[in-house]
């Protein structure tokens, strides 16, 4: 394959970026259906919201850092925390890397030119964007800011005066949105590979999207239809969950978390797909046990999907039903499992280079094994009754979503972004970032394990004295950790205007599809349909041809 | 190597598969988003069952078959609007539509009545008769609008969507060479139908 590419001589093309359609100015960005465009669009519209969120989040940090006010009253703490949570989760982190990274690449990783649906591409976008001012909506308008956390739970969501109805509305169009995305990856998936690509010779990041796009269709619906309900609710007074007219709160936990745990690896197997492109790029080996990796996201999809009710263990559940779903939390370690101990086989006797995308992977691994670990202490029943609702499980939320799917999102902006743009950032700045980041989410997250242990409940505007030692170093790391990444954003943002232009096809010597077409790439991603005659990672056949495309 | 020929772009290539696949993933979520709402009524029967019971008797089974009948009818006509299309039979394949939405809009009419009726009978949510009934009796009306409601928007949208084929029908956009857009719509009308199938038995018929 990539002996076809160096076959054709670059720059006698035109980019996606130079296209010039029947459109002019933004509305050739915000009316294309190029699956390039439209990752770019989701890009620049998730790094924005991760601003917001992070904002939030410092200010959540600064609030606690003494016992009693700091900075705002409970109310607004309440706001923000909820605000934080419904951002993080459902506008950055549940579109995150499909959204972006997905939709750029994996037409091209598997030799398509855009994805099976197009305009639904771009109309799962403008909901993204609908339900994102929505939530802007739910904040300004009187009524105030949504106050019950982002799990919304019965009763207080169909008692509270805040703006509800708005904020259950954009989840609900974000859930839609997210929808149509798994729908049609995994349809281009099916339909769209190139001659010769068949499933086992699929990069990894597909396989993953592969897996989540599943997930996002199974179990998407179910929090479209609870929201829905609480909203009907809300206007109707139905009493489906609202224990005064007889409904069962549970039930809506219940359904909740049906989505809400696997939406957890909604976030998390594409930022494993990520990994498991980087790792055997910057070690120069092929993956370690691919099929294993492969099958394994199918397996965090299957198992994750039966797990739900370990958020529910202090509920009053059956034992038997707390039993079962204690084991099977336990089983979703061994496919999470599979996948660390194949990377870290894929590094052995590797020729490793410490290049920012790399970086961030290891970190990743770092961060994952804490974040699951901490998950399997809490899936066992009796030590869950102490942790529960207290900060340990905020720390392990933080580590397994931030830790993962931020940091896998960080990684594939070092290791793609240039790719897209065609302009590279300042390595030294990129590293310097890094470790900044690292160090100071280590700072801000670590401690709440201790916390958290020691029994400082979630959520709480007050703390007693003694837990503010913790408070003062965790809000410190907050400000260590907002700088790296304000350095980081900096430092790609400049990029973008003045980075150093890139033209070579292979900037880090992958192995995959993207690396055999131009620099940004062209409108229809390749000069001809490739025709895939090995698998995805096999170095020793191809390194000298990557040589010739260098 | 015979990719030389295969320059021309892929997703220009019209692939039918692909437009049934996305169709059928799309159902899928639908029945989910149903199913969720089904989960609830099995629960909430389980734990009120002679509540439910009792408040089952009072639906009106006769309006309840007239709309399976109707629905049932409608699912026919759109199938064979399709069978009339792919026999080139532009008319009788509009017509058939015509006929299809039609039935949807019966099905809405009978279906208001129903329901002015149950509100009439203060059935409704939050009225004083509801409120003072048991728990159970309250679930099972809630279930019985939310569900129901749910189901009659579905229908709406299947007309709307029909329509809109009519209209592609009569401009040639859709034709016996390029039916695929009609036979999704007709999926969509089946899934409304067949859920309408589920929800008869549990609110009429069991007693």
């Amino acid at each position: 394959m990539a002996s076809d590419a160096a076959a054709v001589h670059s720059n006698s093309y035109e980019t996606y970026l130079d296209y010039k359609g029947k459109h002019k100015g933004i509305f050739a960005w915000i009316l294309s259906t190029d699956h390039k465009r439209i990752g770019i669009l989701y890009m620049v519209a998730l790094l924005s919201w991760f601003l917001v969120g992070m904002a939030l989040g410092g200010l959540i940090r600064l609030e606690l850092l003494t016992p009693g006010r700091t900075i705002v009253g409970p109310q607004t703490y309440n706001a923000f925390f909820t605000l934080h949570g419904v951002i993080m989760l459902f506008i950055f982190v549940i579109p995150g890397i499909p959204a972006v990274f997905g939709n750029f690449f994996l037409p091209i990783m598997i030799g398509a030119e855009d994805v099976a649906f197009p305009r639904i591409n771009l109309l799962s976008w403008y909901l993204y964007i609908i339900g994102g001012i929505l939530i802007i909506l739910a904040i300004f308008l009187p009524g105030g800011a949504p106050d019950t956390g982002w799990t919304f739970y019965i009763p207080y969501s169909i008692r509270t005066s805040t703006n509800m109805i708005i904020t259950l509305t954009a989840v609900f169009l974000l859930g839609f949105s997210s929808i149509l995305t798994g729908l049609n990856f995994i349809t281009t998936i099916h339909r769209l590979r190139a001659p010769g690509m068949d499933w086992f010779k699929m990069p990894l990041f597909s396989w993953a999207l592969y897996a989540t796009g599943w997930i996002q269709v199974i179990v998407t619906p179910i929090i479209g239809i609870t929201l829905l309900l609480v909203i009907i609710e809300r206007v109707f007074g139905v009493g489906i969950f609202d224990p005064a007219l007889g409904g069962d709160p549970i039930l809506f936990q219940h359904l909740f978390w049906i989505y809400s745990h696997p939406a957890v690896y909604i976030m998390a197997v594409p930022a494993m797909g990520v990994i498991s492109e980087i790792i055997p790029t910057f070690s120069r080996r092929t993956i370690f046990g691919y099929k294993f990796i492969a099958y394994s996201s199918l397996a965090i999809a299957l198992f994750g999907s039966l797990v739900w009710a370990h958020h529910m263990f202090a509920v009053g559940m059956s034992d038997s039903a707390e039993f079962i779903f204690s084991l099977l939390t336990f089983m979703v370690a061994i496919p999470s499992a599979i996948k660390v101990f194949n990377w870290t086989a894929t590094l052995y006797k590797g020729s490793i280079q410490l290049d920012p995308p790399m970086l961030y992977s290891l970190a990743f691994i770092f961060l994952f094994s804490i974040g699951g670990l901490t998950g399997i202490i809490q899936g066992a029943l009796s030590v869950d009754i102490h942790l529960t609702d207290t900060y340990f499980i905020v720390g392990h939320i933080h580590y397994v979503v931030f830790g993962t799917a931020g940091f896998g999102i960080f990684a594939a902006l070092h290791y793609w972004l240039p790719k897209m743009i065609g302009k590279i950032y300042n390595m030294k700045t990129a590293k310097v970032a890094f470790w900044i980041t690292f160090i100071g989410f280590n700072i801000l997250y670590f401690p709440f394990f201790i916390m958290g242990w020691l029994g400082m409940p979630r959520r709480s505007y007050d703390y007693l004295p003694e837990y503010q030692v913790y408070h003062v170093i965790s809000t410190v790391g907050s400000w260590i950790m907002i700088s790296g990444i304000l350095l980081m954003f900096y430092n790609l943002l400049k990029s973008v205007y003045t980075g150093k232009r890139v033209t070579e096809r292979n900037l880090w010597g992958g192995e995959t599809l993207e690396w055999t077409v131009p620099t940004p790439p062209p409108l229809t991603n390749f000069e001809k349909l490739p025709d895939v005659t090995v698998g995805p990672y096999e170095y020793k056949q191809n390194d000298i041809e990557v040589e010739e495309v260098k | 190597m015979s990719t030389q020929e295969h320059t021309a772009v892929a997703h220009l290539h019209r692939d039918d598969v692909r437009s049934r696949m996305g169709m059928w993933l799309f159902l899928f979520t639908e029945l989910i988003l149903f199913g969720g709402m089904f989960f609830l009524y099995a629960v909430y029967r389980f734990l009120h069952q002679a509540d439910f019971h009792v408040a089952a008797k009072s639906m009106n089974i006769l309006i309840g078959t007239v709309n399976t009948a109707i629905l049932l009818t409608s699912s026919l006509t759109i199938a064979l609007s399709i069978a009339a299309l792919q026999n080139k039979k532009k008319i009788l394949s509009l017509i058939l539509q015509g006929i299809t939405v039609i039935f949807g809009l019966l099905f809405l009419v009978n279906k208001y009545f129903e329901w002015s009726a149950e509100i009439h009978h203060g059935n409704y949510p939050g009225s004083p008769e509801l409120i003072s009934q048991s728990s159970g009796h309250i679930l099972f009306f809630g279930l019985y609008y939310v569900m129901t409601g749910l189901h009659g928007l579905h229908v709406i949208i299947g007309m709307v969507v029909i329509m809109f084929m009519m209209r592609f029908t009569i401009k040639d956009v859709i034709t016996p060479d390029h039916i695929v857009k009609l036979e999704a719509a007709g999926l969509y009308w089946h899934l409304v139908d067949i859920i309408w199938i589920f929800l008869f038995p549990l609110f009429y018929l069991i007693t």
